[in-house]
């Protein structure tokens, strides 16, 4: 039995992709890599291609244009060698609904056995907390339910990658929780690349070590949360209090404001707060915009905000 | 390991496994049950009314048409029904996001089909044997010809399931195929000597497998003078097999490209629109 060695270089590298629909441009120009062992979000509005570049991706449809590497072979000729090596969770999966929940895992486990060690199925039932559910048919399982078990079966083969696609929409907040601590949890295996895509901000900063924000067929924003937060906030908002009023000041430059006030107060100063503008803004503007059908404005404007 | 031959093992654990279930959800063997139990209660009411020439009633000379039928029925229907279903419910796309899934998912579909189709077979056998008087089935030539029919049978109309399968992209065009089925049955001698049609129907009746399935399990199971009612007044039994074989080899032989064209096509997107599209036709 071969094991895999991962190959030098990122799991994930994507230059100049272009899809075109017909007279459509879905995509034109993507570029971006993502590196081994990392958690990265692919973060737009709906309809900006993040589910095309995904298929890309995972060798489900053929791009029109660019170079992709994904675990060092271009998908569009990945072999079943290169298939084992990764996991792919999906939206909507409502498949096998007939099958019992552990027999199904323990079936998908043997399909990598020529490629791995795969996980056992009553393992992956811990690790995503359906072990009561091991004898009922998956048709009988919740929403949130179903997505760990596709979880489950997403890393089944123990994978060097992990696709997510939009992995909590329709979820209430409570599967969302209980979804959010399982991608931790994944986070913890050895060496689990992760692309998840997503168009909700918040999920994707809670998960992800780094966003990319795709929109109008390229990526206009790329960084750490904190980074994307940081590039976002032009402004800054201090507020502070002294002599029993509160007061409120606009600035570019926060630290030296901050610096310069608590200098000159003679501990006059109390409850001093900083906020900045926030990135949530910046990208609920953006998804306004796209959603009114000004792509392109909405693009311009928040990389004039991000810039 | 050989990953080929362990895919195959795959595939065939899947088929024991689909079969398993298929038997022991109740859906699904009312689904089976139900029109054979309609079509079996309809002959047991024509064992009362002879045909000229036959040595047996028109109930039970349609009852080993109808096991010919059901070759037909659970073979290309059994793979064509459940293809349509997995493709929009998401199991075709989730082998194919597994190495070796969709070879996996295709030989379990074609297995359990072809189990499944012969365990309705034997039933149907045993019903006939029990309730329908003429029928004969005590020697060895007989059991043969039953068997070989039923492989021949299978092996024409599985693959035949499986390219309408691929090609057919929409569970609401199921009835594209469905109704000339219908048709079809009626002009392929099966709850009537195809005799008794007109010539040029006769001729259509002839080039599909629902008639030659029918018309072998009629002679494996009435007694040889029944053969008088049937064109030319004989088995046919040459041209029988190489009808058969010959449907056989045309779907293997397009099977393999038409499914692997499927598989690369499928996509979550295309799913989704597949999914969105019969909501609209249904909603």
């Amino acid at each position: 039995m071969a094991d895999p060695q991962p190959p030098a270089g990122p799991a994930i590298a994507v230059s100049d992709l272009r899809m075109r629909y017909g007279d459509k441009d879905v995509l034109n120009g993507v570029d971006f890599t993502v590196e081994t062992g990392s958690v990265t979000a692919l973060l737009g509005p709906n309809g900006a291609g993040k589910t095309t570049t995904v298929e890309i991706l995972e060798g489900f449809r053929a791009r029109s244009g660019g170079e992709v590497a994904v675990l060092g072979a271009d998908p569009a000729r990945g072999d079943e060698r290169w298939r084992a090596r990764m996991g792919i969770v999906l939206q909507e999966w409502r498949d096998n609904g007939k099958w019992r929940v552990r027999d199904l895992l323990a079936h998908f486990a043997d399909y990598y056995r020529p490629y791995t060690d795969p996980w056992g199925a009553d393992e992956l039932l811990d690790m995503v907390g359906l072990t009561e559910q091991a004898g009922q048919r998956t048709q009988a399982l919740s929403g949130g339910q179903r997505r760990r078990l596709d979880v489950a079966a997403g890393i089944v083969g123990r994978p060097a990658l992990l696709f997510l696609d939009e992995p909590t929409t329709g979820f209430d907040p409570q599967a969302r929780r209980e979804f959010h601590e399982l991608v931790h949890r994944l986070t913890d295996l050895e060496g689990t690349t992760i692309l998840l895509t997503t168009h909700d901000l918040a999920e994707a900063e809670k998960l992800a070590e780094r966003i990319l924000i795709l929109a109008g067929g390229r990526i206009i924003a790329d960084g750490s949360p904190d980074a994307l937060a940081r590039a976002a906030a032009t402004t800054a908002e201090v507020k502070w209090v002294q002599d029993g009023r509160l007061q409120v000041h606009a600035t570019d430059d926060a630290t030296a404001f901050a610096r310069k006030l608590l200098a000159t107060d003679e501990g006059a100063v109390t409850d001093l707060e900083i906020h900045r503008a926030s990135l949530e803004e910046a990208y609920l503007a953006l998804v306004e915009q796209f959603e009114a059908g000004e792509a392109e404005r909405a693009v311009d404007r928040f990389q004039e905000a991000t810039k | 390991m050989n990953p080929a031959v362990h895919v195959y093992k795959t595939g065939w654990r899947r088929a024991l496994i689909e079969t398993r279930i298929s038997l022991s959800t109740p859906s699904e063997v009312l689904g089976i049950v139900f029109p054979l139990g309609i079509m079996v209660t309809v002959l047991l009411f024509l064992r009362g009314v002879d045909i000229e020439d036959a040595p047996v009633s028109l109930g039970s000379m349609s009852m080993p048409s109808l096991i010919g039928m059901m070759i037909v029925w659970g073979g290309a229907f059994g793979v064509l029904g459940t293809m349509l279903m997995d493709r929009t419910n998401g199991t075709m796309l989730r082998a194919k996001a597994m190495p070796g899934g969709m070879t996996g998912y295709l030989l379990g579909k074609l297995g359990m089909t072809a189990i499944v189709t012969a365990f309705n077979v034997v039933v149907l056998l045993i019903v006939g044997l029990v309730f329908f008087d003429g029928l004969e089935f005590a020697s060895p030539a007989r059991w043969l010809l039953l068997l070989a029919v039923l492989v021949l049978g299978m092996a024409a109309t599985i693959p035949l399931g499986a390219v309408l399968g691929a090609l057919i992209d929409n569970p609401s065009n199921m009835a594209l195929v469905m109704v000339p089925f219908m048709g079809l049955v009626a002009i392929s001698g099966v709850f009537y000597p195809i005799t008794a049609l007109p010539d040029w129907l006769q001729v259509i009746g002839q080039v599909f497998p629902t008639y030659w399935t029918g018309l072998g399990m009629r002679q494996a199971l009435l007694p040889d003078g029944a053969a008088a009612v049937e064109i030319g007044q004989s088995w046919r039994t040459l041209t029988m097999f190489i009808v058969l074989a010959a449907w056989s080899a045309a779907s293997m032989a397009f099977a393999p490209k038409l499914l692997s064209r499927m598989a690369r096509r499928e996509s979550g997107s295309t799913m989704a629109a597949r999914r969105e599209k019969m909501q609209q036709n249904w909603g």
